[in-house]
């Protein structure tokens, strides 16, 4: 494959990096006052790249047409339904922001710049099948994401937030490197191919360790259990915006990544990392399940839930099938639906003043003062907990259906019961919206482009995102041939 | 003679005490960043141990790779450190909980 075939191949990642070099020129030349303008560019160059990246995932492209120079980047059907999911996060993220930053005068015109940095960081991640892209593809977005998180510079807990994620950032990508550096060692080569070929048969002492660093620090970036601890603090500190980018769009490459990375790169050892993964997902689904229980804070309550979701993603990928990866893309597709929705419900929640009402107890009567958002926020809260009618539930169901297929019964049993205690603090927010006397703190007009992105999630998670189901499958079936098939 | 084991061991140990500086530092951040430098660079010892004994370049390039985000990532570490001192007016790790649960 020649380099002129490579670079047509990367063409969505080229156009979103001279997009953000350029808006980067014009943001440091037009100032604060282009910021809406630079927004609406940063938006198109996304639409762009989303145009030119669906249709090889209809298609399903995969084999070695899709490797890029000499097999480092691959931009097969599984790359390319994850970055869709992603340039669509990052599109909703764009378009709910300038409403909240310009109540505090913080509306910069490097906010979408840096969110087109972290979304080309992601494309990278999803697309890599080499241990030094996966590093820089990692290192671009996270970089992007501590400035994303301190953005509200005035705020003491803003800035809390940036320095606590970069912090742990910093530790997990040095223990991602670690490991990197030993399965480097044990396996001669850093591309996934070729760490497939060395890793076979009983594995060295060294090679395990170095599974077992890089798996945790991508459990890291997945907020999965026991690498969970800074989530709730990040979301709760971080502006509300970057919160609903960061509960989307970068779980959803550190998923694909981690697996790329299990299935590909380590797929000739899944006796060594299933453990793990099997672990994570179940204290992820349990520690998410109770964590999120005593909380008072919304956003810390939906990065709980966020914790909890990520564990049935991992059982997906724990059956280790292709049924699995396809449950698991399926699955992340409604996750990003209801997250958006959620903190978009939470962002349109302001008191007279136009403060965000982040209190639970704020929210007591809802229903009778604010019905619209009540109804939205009860419908996020049900699909949540995956209870039937709505889409949610859809995807609990293809994940079990997986784990079951591939005999892991046990683990689709506790699975089930853990999601059972899940259900109450979810049901317990619709009980205090539409049965507790009303509050009345929720006063604020909410931003035209707020509604419409509440309504279209909201559609998506109602009872009529059943039509998508098998198209949505058909999808996730080709992208995990896909990843299958390993190009 | 020096063989891979002891490059390993000195790596290991090095990224030990890495991680040791962070969870058992109690005074600033300052020491943070100087913890993450030094488990970045027990990486890069292991990259170029491993690059010279199988004799194959890719870990040399590898350690420039991490050179290069490295140098980022303390920048970055950095410039959110100030906005965080302008705001709170200290830079102790005890003091670092504004959120809690």
């Amino acid at each position: 494959m020649d380099f002129a075939a490579s670079l047509h191949l990367i063409l969505p990642e080229e156009i979103l990096s001279i997009a953000a070099l350029v808006l980067l020129l014009v943001s440091a030349w037009a100032g604060d006052k282009a910021s809406r303008a630079i927004s609406v560019a940063a938006c198109v160059a996304l639409g762009a790249a989303f145009a030119l990246v669906a249709p090889s995932v209809c298609g399903g492209a995969s084999g070695p047409d899709t490797l890029a120079f000499g097999g480092q980047f691959a931009a097969d059907a599984f790359a390319g339904m994850a970055k869709l999911m992603i340039f669509a996060a990052a599109g909703a993220s764009l378009v709910i922001a300038p409403a909240f930053f310009e109540r505090f005068r913080a509306m910069r015109a490097e906010y979408p710049v840096l969110v087109l940095l972290a979304v080309i960081g992601m494309c990278i991640m999803v697309s890599a099948r080499d241990l030094i892209t996966l590093y820089i593809g990692l290192e671009l977005n996270s970089l992007a994401a501590y400035v994303l998180a301190s953005f509200l510079r005035t705020d003491d807990r803003s800035a809390e937030a940036g320095l606590k994620y970069f912090v742990l950032g910093a530790l997990a990508s040095g223990i991602l490197l670690f490991g990197m550096s030993l399965t480097y060692g044990f396996s001669g080569t850093t591309g996934f191919e070729g760490i497939h070929a060395a890793l076979t048969g009983p594995m060295q002492t060294g090679a395990l360790f170095g599974v077992i660093f890089v798996l945790a620090s991508l459990a890291f970036k997945i907020s999965a259990v026991p690498f969970h601890m800074w989530t709730p603090d990040v979301y709760e500190g971080a502006p509300t915006p970057v919160t609903t980018f960061f509960a989307s769009a970068p779980k959803v490459a550190a998923m694909a990544l981690t697996a790329r990375v299990t299935l590909d790169a380590f797929g000739a050892q899944a006796e060594a990392w299933r453990q793990i993964v099997i672990f994570a997902a179940l204290a992820s689904i349990v520690v998410g399940a109770l964590g999120a229980i005593g909380q008072s804070n919304i956003k810390r309550l939906l990065a709980y839930s966020s914790i909890n979701n990520v564990g049935f993603i991992l059982i997906g990928l724990a059956a280790g099938t292709q049924a699995g990866a396809s449950a698991m893309l399926v699955y992340l597709a409604i996750y990003v639906a209801m997250t958006i929705g959620g903190f978009v419900s939470v962002l349109m929640l302001k008191d007279e003043a136009g403060e965000p009402v982040e209190a639970i107890a704020d929210l007591a009567g809802l229903s009778r003062t604010r019905p619209a958002l009540a109804l939205c926020l009860a419908m996020v809260m049900f699909s949540l907990a995956g209870i039937p009618p709505l889409f949610g539930f859809w995807g609990k169901f293809v994940v079990f259906q997986a784990a079951v297929n591939a005999g892991f019964v046990p683990l689709a049993a506790i699975g089930i019961a853990a999601s059972v205690i899940g259900a109450f603090y979810y049901i317990k927010i619709v009980k205090v919206m539409y049965f507790d006397e009303p509050a009345d703190k929720v006063r604020g007009a909410s931003d035209g482009a707020h509604w419409a992105l509440l309504i279209i999630s909201a559609v998506v998670i109602s009872p009529l995102g059943y039509i998508l189901t098998p198209w949505l499958g058909a999808l996730a079936d080709k992208a995990a041939a896909a990843l299958f098939l390993g190009g | 003679m020096i063989g891979i084991e002891h490059y390993v061991t000195v790596s290991s140990i090095l990224f030990v005490l890495g991680v040791l500086g962070i969870f058992l530092n109690r005074k600033n951040v300052i020491v943070i960043l100087m913890a993450i430098e030094l488990i970045l660079l027990a990486v890069n010892i292991n990259l170029v141990a491993f690059s010279a004994f199988l004799h194959d370049l890719t870990g040399q390039i590898f350690a420039m790779f991490v050179l290069t985000v490295a140098a980022g990532e303390a920048a970055i570490g950095l410039a959110i450190l100030v906005i965080y001192f302008r705001g709170r007016g200290t830079i102790a790790v005890d003091d670092v909980n504004r959120m809690k649960g």
